[in-house]
């Protein structure tokens, strides 16, 4: 039996699991954008980050994304710790600097304390939110979940991600109708800001 | 024909002479090799023509029964290209041309006495320095990577074989057990030299230790850092090395199946690399049964496209298995689940080939070389504005000050040293106040840079940090695989940032902004690529503050680089006219008669530099 101490509360635990499935176990909610738990975890969307120290270097704490770090047995974690709470600050940033629109990534936001038109916003937050060019009119915050669940769950591979940085989009394969797809529509069901619509076809 | 353990050593025997020569042991006027470097820098400054005709003068004068003309891999002074060294006795051509040979001959090998305006000069008056361990760019080197450099040819086994190669292999199919290679490699204090310096003994005994079959060994020779050609050149100059180191390492970690991972621009590199794998074949030093033991391993070459991600070996190992080469959060470590979710072992080329010389001459005298913590030698591509650019191999703890001044002979143009970059675009700069560093893991790290895989790129005066910061976090973003938005966004908004600033649209405030934005990148990225993305920026403001203030505040590049902050004047004074500015401006933006002051049309200049840089008479100033 393995125990696992996330925000002081311990959890035992015998299966290999995740400190993300642990802390739900406990009921300790840890914010996601590119997760859902009949996927492969991915560790893109870094909004998950905790602080986490193994049992042999207790002091030396590193932060983590819960949903693809596997839970140890003497492992001590921090999910709202002034560091967790100031990088996923920094994180939601990015994402409503990219999509302002996006209405999930807004009410995270507000969650969070963000508030664009607000005064709280540090120097990196009113750079962000108010000087930063904006790449593209897109709500797509390529979590990939889209591109996870087509490979995963009918397993028909009609969505993949092109290019590398800034530039990287989803896409289907060389951006032409894939053949492959059969509209089962599980992409648009994911799609965590509701960037991909089912036409109806003739 | 496959040999056994006993016929490696009376193949060496056989070549005894030819080891013998190669070390500068014989005796000049019995027999001479002329190593001809035929490394990718001295093949494209035409050295295959010397070869030729070094060959064709040979023959001429009947002398190939004494005089071998041989091709080598790089010796590293590649700037002094093509480069012929005579052995044994050690004497050093540099720079030659065809129309050389014929005198070089007849003067040399035809009445002994060797030709002194071939050979290397430190300065325009001294005396030529006629052997090549005297030059100081080769004096405080040190090799053991880089052992066979210069000295075998890389597309002959038997040559690598005279030079004690494949004996670490004997010795350890002979008289080793897998957990004593482990050790000794432990015991020698071996760190990876590919960049984050992970103990290499440790690293092998996770792979053995770890529950699964097969296991995989990987060499990483995705060189990727701008200006470095550290592995590239290994692997060119004495591919047996990595493939010795590799075999040793298959043996101790018990795998039986390798890959070697190099990018497809390295055309030499995996030209020499193929024909290794099947002479090594062919002598049954891979395959089934290997010298006749029960020991099995082959390698297959994987060719990268060049991304720069593909370097972290998560994606690496993803790319090799044919998927976009996407980092993945470890762990798991490549050693529990890598290679289509077995136990896995990457090194990169330098640390492979450092394998074989620590068996054969034992851990004690590896950890002998070297500081506390960082053992043996490390290889750097010597790049930038420094006199003797090339690859050096250095004992761990020289100082950055021995390396650029001594080895790299100082500043060209008698310009003032600024800052040398280590680590490529994860790594820093690390300015004159800290030449005196020693150059081991820590000490890079305590600057803010990194050891990394051994790019060093020297800068002077003209050069203007901002624009390195621009310049770095520009790659890094182009590289960037986008999956994790710290690195794809964060990098980007940085680059905007430094893009401002260049133009001469910085605000107070930005620098602050870069170095939030960096330490939030840094600690949120996933892996190191984005980690140590902002590095470049972070320590060119943490020792060049100013620059950046006279950017931002005065609208002033004091290096004279960037071009929105900066003109191009005709001082009258010193203006001769001479017409060189006015001939060679691509926009015919400047006038003047002959012998007369020219004008530049600062309207219609588009501040090429082409007029700064032909000006014989200082007249051009940048304002």
């Amino acid at each position: 039996m393995a125990v696992i101490t996330i925000d002081g509360r311990q959890l035992e635990f015998e299966q290999t699991l995740t400190i993300l499935e642990a802390a739900k176990r406990l009921q300790i909610k840890i914010p996601t954008l590119c997760y859902n738990e009949h996927l492969s975890p991915y560790g893109g969307c870094r909004i998950c980050l905790v602080e986490a120290a193994s049992a042999a270097a207790p002091d030396r704490s590193r932060l983590v994304p819960a949903c693809t770090t596997p839970a140890e047995n003497g492992m001590t974690v921090s999910t709202d710790s002034d560091r967790v709470r100031d990088e996923r600050r920094f994180i939601i940033e990015l994402f409503l600097s990219r999509c302002p629109e996006a209405e999930p990534i807004r009410k995270m936001a507000a969650e969070m304390g963000v508030d664009p038109q607000g005064g709280n916003l540090d120097t990196v937050g009113e750079y962000l939110l108010h000087r930063a060019p904006r790449r593209a009119a897109t709500n797509c915050i390529l979590c990939g979940l889209c591109v996870r669940v087509c490979q995963q769950i009918p397993e028909r591979y009609a969505l993949s991600l092109k290019n590398r940085g800034i530039h990287r989009k989803v896409t289907p394969p060389f951006e032409r109708v894939a053949e492959s797809c059969i509209g089962c529509g599980s992409c648009a069901y994911v799609c965590p800001t509701k960037t991909i619509t089912i036409e109806e076809a003739d | 024909m496959k040999l056994s353990l006993e016929d490696i050593q009376q193949l060496r025997e056989r070549y005894a002479a030819l080891a013998s020569t190669r070390r500068g042991h014989g005796k000049a006027h019995d027999h001479v090799d002329l190593l001809v470097c035929a490394g990718t820098g001295c093949v494209s400054n035409h050295s295959l023509k010397i070869k030729a005709a070094l060959s064709a003068e040979i023959e001429k004068r009947d002398l190939q029964e004494r005089v071998r003309v041989v091709t080598t891999g790089c010796n590293g002074f590649c700037a002094n290209g093509p480069i012929v060294v005579v052995k044994p006795d050690d004497i050093f051509y540099q720079l030659l041309a065809e129309e050389d040979i014929p005198e070089l001959v007849e003067e040399h090998f035809v009445k002994g006495t060797p030709v002194k305006r071939l050979m290397y000069r430190p300065d325009k008056g001294e005396q030529p320095i006629a052997r090549m361990n005297d030059i100081p760019f080769f004096g405080k080197q040190q090799l053991i990577a880089l052992a066979n450099r210069g000295l075998v040819d890389p597309e002959k086994i038997e040559e690598y074989i005279a030079l004690d190669g494949y004996r670490g292999l004997v010795k350890v199919l002979s008289e080793m057990s897998p957990e004593q290679v482990i050790e000794e490699i432990k015991a020698s204090g071996l760190r990876g030299r590919g960049g984050a310096g992970f103990p290499t003994g440790k690293k092998w005994e996770f792979c053995r230790s770890a529950p699964g079959q097969p296991r995989y060994i990987i060499c990483n020779a995705d060189e990727g850092d701008p200006g470095a050609f550290m592995d590239r050149s290994i692997v060119e100059s004495d591919p047996h090395a990595l493939l010795e180191g590799m075999l040793i390492g298959a043996y101790a970690i018990g795998a039986s199946e390798g890959f070697i991972y190099i990018r497809a621009e390295y055309p030499l590199a995996l030209e020499r690399l193929t024909r290794a794998l099947e002479q090594a074949r062919e002598y049954g030093l891979l395959g089934e049964g290997i010298l006749g033991t029960s020991f099995s391993f082959d390698i297959s070459v994987s060719k990268g496209a060049g991304a720069f991600v593909c370097g972290e070996e998560t994606s690496l190992i993803a790319s090799l298995e044919g998927r976009l080469p996407e980092p993945r959060v470890r762990p798991p470590y490549p050693a529990q689940s890598g290679y289509r979710g077995k136990p896995t072992n990457i090194n990169n080329v330098e640390t492979w080939a450092n394998v074989p010389r620590i068996i054969t001459r034992g851990s004690d005298w590896f950890s002998s070389i070297g500081t506390d913590a960082s053992k043996g030698t490390k290889v750097f591509s010597l790049v930038g504005k420094v006199n003797n650019t090339g690859l050096v191999e250095v004992p761990m703890g020289i100082t950055m000050r021995e390396i650029v001044f001594d080895i790299g002979g100082g500043i060209p143009d008698g310009r003032r040293f600024k800052a040398v970059q280590t680590g490529g675009p994860s790594g820093g700069c690390i300015p004159e106040s800290l030449l005196d560093t020693p150059v081991d893991y820590e000490s890079l790290v305590q600057a803010g840079s990194i050891m990394g895989s051994g790019g060093m790129i020297v800068m002077d005066e003209r050069n203007c940090m901002v624009e390195v910061a621009r310049y770095f976090i520009g790659f890094t973003q182009e590289e960037s695989c986008g999956k994790c938005s710290p690195c794809r966004e964060g990098t980007w908004h940085m680059l905007n940032i430094l893009e401002n600033i260049t133009r001469g649209e910085g605000r107070e405030g930005d620098i602050e902004l870069l170095e939030q934005l960096g330490r939030h990148i840094k600690e949120t990225a996933l892996c190191g690529l984005g980690k140590t993305a902002p590095n470049p920026v972070l320590t060119t403001i943490r020792y060049f503050r100013d620059e950046y203030e006279a950017h931002i505040r005065e609208k002033r590049c004091p290096a004279g680089v960037c071009k929105a902050l900066i003109a191009y004047r005709i001082d009258a004074e010193k203006c001769t006219g001479c017409t060189a500015c006015a001939t060679n401006c691509p926009v015919a933006c400047i006038s003047g008669q002959r012998k007369q002051t020219h004008v530049i049309d600062q309207q219609r200049c588009i501040k090429c530099g082409m007029c700064y840089s032909v000006c014989n008479f200082d007249a051009v100033r940048i304002d």
